[in-house]
């Protein structure tokens, strides 16, 4: 038999599979793949540096562009970060608002990766479904920042404004009737916790929609049951953290080993995988997202009951009251100050990690005592989980990559920060 | 077991679980809304298109303090100021360039005389590079046209800040 040597393939950067701006080089030994190459780099911003030119509330908007599919995670770490630097607490409201939020955002992350990811293994209408359930979180976070993605709702110290009272609602016109709009505006008579609410009762529901078209599919389990495995033990020294972890069996999560804000309040489970295959993985995130609705929950409970403020009322560190600035010096020069300078943040360094839907998202932050940070660094999550490709799919076919790429839950924004 | 297993695979039991679903949103009345004739619900506190506003005399609200300018992550905003005819400090340039802001709001909330805001206009374009760059005239414009709206929302929203 004649010898046939490799082929070289380009995977990317414009396939509509590689989620973003991913070149893969990948080794072909017929249908099958030798080694694969990942090239990053394609979507970086210097996010890094940029925050070490802006004062630290300025950068607050560019962590929503960091994972644009989980922003307020992002904005989490980075707050959090601050806010362990400058010895700060938010009040316990404003903790339970950053909680619900973070868990909107979880279930907004996996509704989209499950999305996709069945999209690129075939799985059409489970796309359209999921995008149906995001709509209604979406407008949870235009609602109370004003923005359906990037949000710049978490503050030092707080949040920006507290939960609003009532929602948008639809108009009639002539082209959508009376009957109708009131059909359309049924859960948004109430406040938004109201709308919250009524979505988490919606959507166990729809969970159970998505299992009945894939979990037992026997096309979805020969695209995902055995592959893409990685071993506990392996996976923990390949760096995984968040479901990609678990899928492998092994019990981490931040929100029970380094309980920030008022997880530790909270009554939820963590579900872990037993084979480390993509299917697993995609159980864990199903599971997840039912775990998520439960938090939102609890935190819709509390948050109905305890009203009070959502922002330490500091004025060195988060602007007076609009209302006082206007008639009061002092809180005036306050808002000049704040505003044109910023704050100071003492001398020292942290490294502050959040369990964001893709895993640990962490920020570290070094200040040398003046307004803006000295040093800023991103721990992506997803950078960790892409090293792993070669390993993750060598000796599988060329199909199979795009299970482990949807598998892995990239997002480039973050990884080539 | 086994034969469990061989029944459910002959009858294609979990693909039919799946059409099911489908089967039933099939017939559900669909989600979909109409754009542009329906609109969605746009919240009070959207962030869109950002405008100038005068007070109800008709004179301009900003004060050249440029503290929108100072806390604007994207440098969007270029102002030049100087003394008008009545003693008062006037911007005589007031540039935002739609390709550099981010829309963070960060300017409105920053804005002492709540002369800059954030509009719900969302739907805009351009043909031109250079139309990117709106001036004090379109910005102030934009505040006259949609003033009543404008109002209207920031009203609602106010106690919240
Ligand atoms: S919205 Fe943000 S980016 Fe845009 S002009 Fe205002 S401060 Fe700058
Ligand atoms: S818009 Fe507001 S913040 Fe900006 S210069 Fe004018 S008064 Fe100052």
């Amino acid at each position: 038999m004649a010898d046939s040597d490799n082929l070289t393939l380009n995977f990317g950067p414009q396939h509509p599979a590689a989620h973003g701006v991913l070149r893969l080089i990948m080794e072909m030994d017929g249908e099958v793949v030798h080694r694969i190459d990942p090239h990053v780099g394609l979507l970086h911003r210097g996010t890094e540096k940029l925050a070490e030119t802006k004062p630290y509330n300025h950068s607050i908007g560019y962590m929503d562009r960091l994972d644009y599919i989980s922003m307020m995670c992002c904005e989490h770490a980075y707050v959090l970060a601050i806010e362990k630097l400058l010895d700060v607490q938010p009040p316990i409201r404003a903790q339970y608002i950053r909680v619900m939020f973070d868990e909107i955002t979880r279930i907004l992350n996996h509704l989209l990766w499950l999305g996709c990811h069945g999209l690129d293994i075939g799985a059409m209408a489970l796309f359209l479904y999921c995008f149906r359930e995001r709509e209604d979180l979406m407008d949870c976070y235009e609602a109370v920042s004003g923005s359906r993605m990037h949000a710049t709702y978490y503050r030092p110290g707080g949040v920006y404004r507290d939960l609003p009272e009532e929602m948008p609602k639809y108009k009639a016109n002539r082209f959508i009737s009376k009957s109708k709009v009131k059909k359309l505006n049924y859960n948004r008579e109430g406040t938004l916790l109201d709308f919250i609410a009524d979505f988490t009762e919606r959507f166990p529901s729809k969970v159970d929609e998505y299992e009945a078209l894939l979990t037992d599919n026997r096309i979805w389990k020969q695209r995902t049951v055995n592959i893409g495995v990685v071993e506990p033990e392996r996976a923990i020294e390949l760096g995984f953290t968040g479901p990609m972890l678990r899928g492998s069996g092994v019990e981490w999560d931040l929100r029970r080993k380094e309980p920030y804000e008022v997880y530790d309040l909270l009554d939820f489970k963590i579900p872990i995988g037993l084979n480390g295959d993509c299917y697993d993985r995609y159980l864990v995130r199903v599971e997840e997202m039912r775990q998520s609705n439960l938090i939102i929950q609890q935190c819709v409970a509390w948050l109905n009951k305890n009203p009070g403020p959502v922002i330490i009322e500091d004025n060195k560190l988060t602007p007076p009251k609009r209302a006082l600035m206007k008639h009061d010096m002092e809180s005036l020069i306050y808002h000049f100050k704040l505003f044109s300078e910023g704050y100071s943040v003492p001398e020292g360094e942290i490294y502050c990690p959040v369990e964001s839907p893709k895993g640990e998202f962490g920020v570290y932050i070094v200040s040398d005592g003046a307004n803006k940070p000295y040093r800023l660094k991103v721990r992506a999550p997803s950078f960790a989980h892409l090293a792993a490709i070669n390993e993750m799919v060598k000796g599988h076919m060329l199909a199979d990559v795009v299970s482990v790429l949807g598998t892995l839950d990239l997002v480039f924004g973050e990884l080539d920060r | 077991m086994k034969i469990l297993n061989i029944i459910k695979t002959l009858t294609l039991i979990d693909l039919l679980k799946g059409l099911k679903v489908t089967l039933k949103n099939f017939f559900k009345p669909k989600i979909t809304v109409q754009y542009p004739e329906v609109k969605t619900p746009i919240s009070n506190r959207f962030r869109g298109k950002l405008a100038l506003m005068k007070y109800e005399n008709g004179e301009e609200r900003c004060i050249a303090c440029k503290l929108c300018s100072a806390v604007c992550p994207a440098n969007a905003i270029s102002i030049d100021s100087e003394e008008s005819e009545d003693g008062t400090r006037r911007t005589t340039r007031f540039d935002i360039d739609a390709f550099k802001c981010v829309y963070c709001g960060f300017c409105e909330e920053a804005c002492p005389v709540d002369a800059i805001v954030e509009t719900d206009i969302f739907e805009y374009h351009m043909t031109e590079n250079h139309q990117r760059l709106q001036t004090k005239e379109m910005l102030l414009q934009l505040g006259d046209d949609y003033r009543e709206k404008i109002v209207r929302k920031k009203e609602k929203d106010h106690h919240y800040k």
